[in-house]
């Protein structure tokens, strides 16, 4: 089960955007990938392209051993012979038909497995264990309109499932959802996920939500893929400064290479008037100019006096905020660090404060 | 009331005849071009759209004689039209027919594109990606979300149906018992100088039209078919 895909889409220019090109090369193996990217990167328009709902320009799209598209061959399938699970924003159940007669119109309108008597049975029990799969056999009987954002989202996915798509697209589908409810659907998910074996290509512009749920990550930016890969080898080493700023957890500290020793595997990096002490930095040569890229939760922050170690930063406290995951605390020179609310309290009151980079936390990305 | 018995209904059950065929027309046809119109891009797309709107803005005096060289016995299509049922169609309530369906089916063809286009094309796209072919889709998903709007313009269309004249009175003429339908029965009395029968098929048409836009405002401004639910 894979997608092999090679998407180029040209936009004519709109209003005071400009032109816009897609350019990917999308491979996805079964699991979730998750398209992420700010809005306007192109990411529905992958989905559209692989449901059959926009045409590219040029390229390939290949799932399994189908063959969607090729613009040189002139192929084009039409949406309803791909059998691609689509959920859109909103879900788009149909509001005038019950939970139950949603499901029955995605079983009817496969050709396949009409007709007979035989068939209709099948189908029947098929959408009843899915209907209990996904715990909507109470509310069966029940219109969207009739059933809380979790519910429609459970519905709209048992409806993909009828026909045993080859892939499952999905876009945006946590939206609206409250945080409750979105934990909720990300089971549901993984749970689709580990029983499918089909690739599930999801978008989002939430970082948390592709961290929660990717097995792979594609990083968009304007029409372009700018990373892509496994989700933690994306997320730990993120391939250049504009990658670690749109994944926006990260510190950039402007640093310079100070000495390079591969025997030792050790290098010494000079930070603001700082110096830290790092593994060898294969690629790079004494002087180089580049950034160090801190996760704002990696920092091991201690009171200004503490015993001196290596690997410290002394900065100036300029405020903090409460967020979800403890406080956050602001420092000169824009740096931020993550602590809990016991490690601040005990903080508290000092002006400026010790931040550690620990070893393993250290990533440098050339100029 | 003794004037009521008096009076000769035929106009009234005509009108009524011609119209309901009319309707159906338009709906059947208009949906069609409205869905085509609504749905699909396509070359000369402008041009269908203003030959459709060109009923609207010509005098009906130019439509019925345009009617008159296409549909008359001269004339090819006048040929072949009475070849096949034996008649002409000229000054007779079949032509009434066409000039009822001429009248409405503009205006039912421009409101009801706007409400085909007013269905989220998600629900449609959801349903193709299910496998649902373009006519399931139609049918299943595109009218059931659009009934509303289109029945209160069905509502709408039999009553504008029911009102020509102009048009009417150039290819079917005014012959009793025949062609004269409503609005040319009430001419026709006027115009003889019979003011009773002129006042009571005005108030009769008067009434027809707000039994009929009546319950096409309750459904157009009702509940409005739930593309977001």
């Amino acid at each position: 089960m894979s997608i092999h895909a090679r998407l180029v889409k040209r936009l004519p220019a709109i209003a005071a955007a400009g032109p816009f090109e897609l350019n990917v090369q999308l491979q996805a193996e079964a699991g979730i990938t998750v398209l992420f990217g700010p809005s306007g990167a192109g990411k529905t328009l992958i989905l559209n392209c692989l449901g059959g709902f926009a045409r590219p320009d040029e390229g390939r799209i290949l799932v399994n051993d189908h063959l969607f598209f090729d613009a040189a061959a002139g192929v084009h399938l039409p949406p309803r012979e791909r059998r691609c699970g689509y959920i859109f924003q909103d879900h788009a159940l149909f509001p005038h038909m019950t939970v139950r007669q949603n499901l029955h119109f995605a079983a009817g309108s496969r050709a396949s497995t009409n007709s007979s008597t035989n068939g209709r049975l099948n189908r029947r029990r098929r959408i009843n264990d899915l209907l209990e799969a996904f715990e909507l056999t109470d509310l069966a009987g029940r219109k969207p309109m009739q059933l809380s954002g979790g519910q429609k989202q459970r519905a709209a996915l048992a409806r993909t499932l009828v026909n045993e798509p080859r892939l499952l697209l999905l876009d945006e589908p946590a939206r609206g959802l409250d945080p409750r409810l979105r934990e909720g659907f990300y089971d549901v998910l993984r749970r689709a996920r580990d029983q499918l074996r089909i690739p599930i290509l999801l978008v989002t512009h939430d970082l948390e939500e592709c961290f929660e749920l990717a097995d792979y990550v594609c990083l968009m930016e304007n029409g372009r893929f700018t990373q892509t890969g496994a989700r933690d080898s994306v997320f730990k080493r993120p391939a250049s400064i504009d990658v670690a700023r749109a994944l926006g957890i990260y510190n950039i500290l402007p640093a310079e290479i100070e000495s390079l020793d591969p025997g030792r595997n050790a290098s010494r990096l000079r930070v603001f008037e700082f110096e830290i002490e790092g593994p060898y930095l294969p690629g790079h040569l004494i002087g180089d100019q580049g950034y160090l890229c801190v996760p704002a939760s990696e920092f091991r922050v201690g009171p200004y006096d503490s015993p001196p170690s290596v690997n410290r930063l002394i900065l100036r406290l300029s405020g903090h905020t409460p967020s979800p995951r403890g406080v956050r605390l602001q420092f000169e020179h824009g740096v931020a660090a993550l602590v809990t609310e016991w490690e601040y309290r005990n903080l508290q009151g000092e002006d400026r404060l010790s931040l550690e980079i620990p070893l393993s936390a250290i990533y440098f990305i050339g100029k | 009331m003794l004037a009521l018995i008096a009076i000769d209904w035929f106009p009234l059950w005509l009108s009524l005849r011609v119209a309901a065929i009319a309707t159906v027309c338009v709906l059947t046809l208009g949906t069609m071009v409205a869905y085509f119109l609504s749905h699909k891009s396509f070359r000369g797309k402008h041009l269908l759209d203003s030959l459709i709107t060109l009923p609207l803005v010509l005098p009906p005096t130019v439509l019925g004689y345009y009617l008159l060289v296409i549909a008359g016995r001269a004339s090819p299509f006048g040929h072949i039209y009475e070849a096949a049922f034996g008649q002409p169609l000229v000054f007779t309530w079949q032509a009434a027919v066409v000039a009822a369906f001429l009248h409405s089916a503009p205006i039912y063809i421009k409101a009801a594109t706007a409400v085909l286009e007013t269905v989220d094309f998600r629900f449609e796209w959801a349903a193709q990606s299910l496998g649902a072919s373009e006519w399931r889709t139609f049918w299943r998903v595109t009218l059931p979300l659009a009934w509303r709007g289109l029945s209160s313009l069905a509502a709408l269309s039999f009553a504008r149906s029911l009102g020509d004249f102009g048009v009417t009175i150039m290819v079917a003429g005014n012959i009793p018992g025949r062609t004269q339908t409503l609005s040319v029965a009430i001419y026709d009395a006027v115009e003889s100088g019979d003011g009773t029968l002129a006042r009571v098929l005005v108030v009769v048409v008067s009434v027809l039209a707000i039994a009929l836009l009546w319950p096409a405002a309750y459904l157009s401004r009702g509940k409005r078919p739930a593309t977001t639910a």
